[in-house]
């Protein structure tokens, strides 16, 4: 198990005050000047050689996406000099992830001194923190400590006294789980609809106002001031090749102790709920299924999860992903097809509407997992929706899509014996009615 | 998608809300957001603005608030953006409320989540008690909402109402929140759950058990 020692979020469940006295206290802001000193590409080297891959469940690695950002301030029209922003994801809604929460109510100054350096390292001028509207108590916190930070120098013009000026600023969503896209995040950012935009041009070279701009997940840039204090060998030495680093896990569902909790990545499934989550409701035998990674990846089978490690790559091989690594828990007492046609709801309320394939087939997908719930539907009509998650899936501007196919996907691929007994028992239950 | 509908525009609306403008405070807290942006991209305030004008709706109508045509149309001219782009924006988001709402907004978490840990009881306990799906109380109290994932998966069930969350719940529970509102109290928010701090697990976390009585550092030992 991590030692409480290597723990990045010490304070994660707000036994202690969030403010810049107790953070200082905790090791925040602790000479955040010599971390600047290094120097921009020292600082995004080092975040490379860390293997850090994004928190926010793409798993793109962090250090090589601030380095796709301009060197030099690029010209706009009539040879003004463009600036660069930085954009933090605080638009956590994807079902089962809860972590940005925490980090933000109870650990905020993590996160601003990270805005601060990775600002910095990617020349940003200023970075907006883009959190959820219905994170409303959360919001008032980050609001407060933004206001904190400038009030102690730590951010702002001279920041730390490191003579760079830069700003953090927070904006409030409204309640659209789109926005968590990184194009759409932004057009909200501008005050519109989010509806994502089609890539390229990439953030990197045109995002925000048309400026360069990066977008990272809460986590992803609150961990990186202590991954440059201890170095990137420490955060190398968790977890497995190309999965490096310490994790937020997530555990709801139908585990005795659902809780939010910092481990290595790669420790198996069975050791993270067992010491931390309490168990499976019932015990092992009575697993039916996990979603590993927050709504958007497919299921897992109860009896391939006990030994999968919980990263990446571990995920990927058991057909699913980590994702955000929420961790769903679902035991035999669950209405697996209700589970997963909730889901279908969640995507269809959620699609943005832009693109055809997804604003159409969210609606048809959740109607017909609703018949097959029932069983009201002909067998045919499984392979059918397969082939309509096919159809949406890759063919929409944002991932949306292709998270509203993939837990069917999973369902149809690992529990199809209990949508055709479904189907079986209810044209049975018709037939006897008619005779 | 889900389907959003504007309040008809009636000259009882206009009649009640074509003088709207931002009180001092809101006012203040208006310019304070445009100035979060570069100059001249003011329209990023819309966001902040249709919330700032929902909630003096609010205080005005002693509800969570909502916005009438004739206010977005004062957060259009405010901001010197067109009013369909306002619109927009309104109809998109689905924290603005287009129609009016109770003092109460009782909004029911049913995603996958929740619903494992047993949403469906919480949604029957506020029906039980005369609320139903989409609609406000006849005394104008409450008014429920099933919404979409909330984020509070690890203290799941939950229900937010109005600005804050009541986590862990059981129907037991959310009753005894409901008639605490009822009543004019202000009820614990956050977890319900005896014993529990947050979103360590039940019983105690099982990581630094340090931080729980003293503000620990660990830097000493790394």
């Amino acid at each position: 198990m991590l030692a409480d020692k290597d723990r990045i979020f010490t304070n994660l469940y707000g036994y202690q005050p969030w403010n810049l006295a107790a953070a200082r206290v905790r090791g925040d802001w602790d000479n955040t000047k010599a971390l600047l000193d290094k120097g921009r590409d020292t600082i995004i080297e080092e975040i490379k050689a860390s293997g850090l891959r994004g928190r926010g469940g793409a798993g793109f690695p962090t250090g090589l996406k601030w380095s796709f950002m301009p060197k030099e301030s690029p010209t706009g029209p009539g040879g003004k000099p463009r600036p660069s922003f930085l954009v933090i994801n605080a638009d956590e809604s994807e079902p089962g992830s809860c972590k940005d929460r925490e980090i933000i109510r109870h650990d905020p100054h993590k996160l601003i001194e990270g805005a601060l350096v990775a600002g910095f390292a990617m020349g940003a001028r200023a970075a907006y923190i883009y959190i959820r509207g219905e994170y409303i108590r959360e919001g008032e916190t980050l609001f407060a400590a933004v206001a904190e930070a400038y009030d102690a120098g730590l951010i702002g013009r001279n920041a730390c006294g490191s003579g760079y000026d830069f700003d953090v600023f927070v904006h409030r969503g409204a309640g659209a789980y789109i926005c968590g896209e990184e194009t759409a995040m932004i057009e909200s950012l501008e005050g519109k609809k989010g509806q994502p935009r089609l890539k390229p041009p990439f953030p990197a070279g045109a995002g925000l106002y048309g400026c360069p701009t990066t977008v990272n997940n809460v986590e992803s840039i609150a961990v990186a001031p202590t991954i440059l204090r201890r170095g990137a060998g420490w955060f190398t030495s968790f977890g497995r090749e190309n999965n490096h680093g310490t994790k937020l896990f997530q555990i709801s569902g139908h585990v005795n102790t659902p809780c939010v909790v910092e481990e290595a990545m790669s420790i198996p499934f069975r050791e993270l709920i067992e010491k931390h989550a309490g168990g499976i409701r019932g015990g092992w035998d009575n697993l039916l299924a996990v979603i590993p990674g927050g709504s958007s990846v497919p299921l897992v089978p109860g009896h391939m999860c006990p030994e999968m490690p919980m990263d990446f790559d571990g995920c990927k091989e058991q057909g699913s992903g980590l994702g955000t690594a929420a961790v769903i828990v679902m035991d035999k007492s669950t209405d697996i097809v209700r589970a997963i046609a909730r889901l279908s709801y969640f995507y269809k309320h959620e699609s943005c509407g832009q693109c055809t394939p997804c604003r159409e087939g969210t609606g048809w997908m959740w109607r017909v997992m609703e018949r097959l719930r029932s069983g009201d539907a002909a067998l045919e009509e499984i392979d059918m929706l397969q082939q309509v998650t096919k159809q949406v899936e890759g063919h929409t501007i944002c991932a949306l899509g292709d998270a509203a196919a993939w837990p069917i996907q999973g369902l149809i691929r690992h529990f199809r014996p209990e949508l055709e007994r479904r189907i079986a028992e209810h044209s049975g239950a018709m037939q006897e009615a008619a005779e | 998608m889900a389907d959003r509908h504007l309040a008809p525009d009636t000259p009882e609306l206009r009649a009640r809300w074509g003088q709207f403008a931002f009180n001092a405070a809101w006012d203040a807290r208006a310019e304070e957001a445009i100035a979060r942006y570069p100059e001249g991209r003011q329209r990023s305030a819309v966001m902040a603005l249709l919330d700032y004008a929902q909630r003096q709706v609010g205080e005005e109508t002693q509800t969570q608030g909502w916005l009438p045509i004739p206010v977005m149309e004062y957060v259009a001219k405010y901001l010197d953006m067109p009013v369909i782009r306002v619109l927009e924006v309104a109809t998109f988001y689905f924290m603005y409320n287009l129609v009016p709402v109770g003092k109460y907004h009782v909004q029911v978490c049913g995603t996958t989540p929740c619903m494992l840990r047993g949403s469906d009881d919480i949604m029957a306990a506020c029906k039980a008690r005369g609320m139903s799906k989409g609609h406000t109380t006849q005394d104008g109290m409450w008014t429920l909402t099933e919404v979409e994932c909330m984020g509070n998966c690890a203290t799941a069930p939950m229900v937010q109402i109005n600005d804050d969350n009541y986590e862990d719940l059981t129907a037991e529970r959310i009753d005894a929140v409901i008639d605490a509102l009822a009543k004019g109290e202000s009820p614990k928010t956050g977890t319900q759950e005896p014993g529990r701090h947050t979103s360590e697990p039940l019983g105690g976390p099982t990581t630094l058990k340090q931080m729980v009585s003293e503000n620990h550092d660990y830097q000493g030992k790394w």
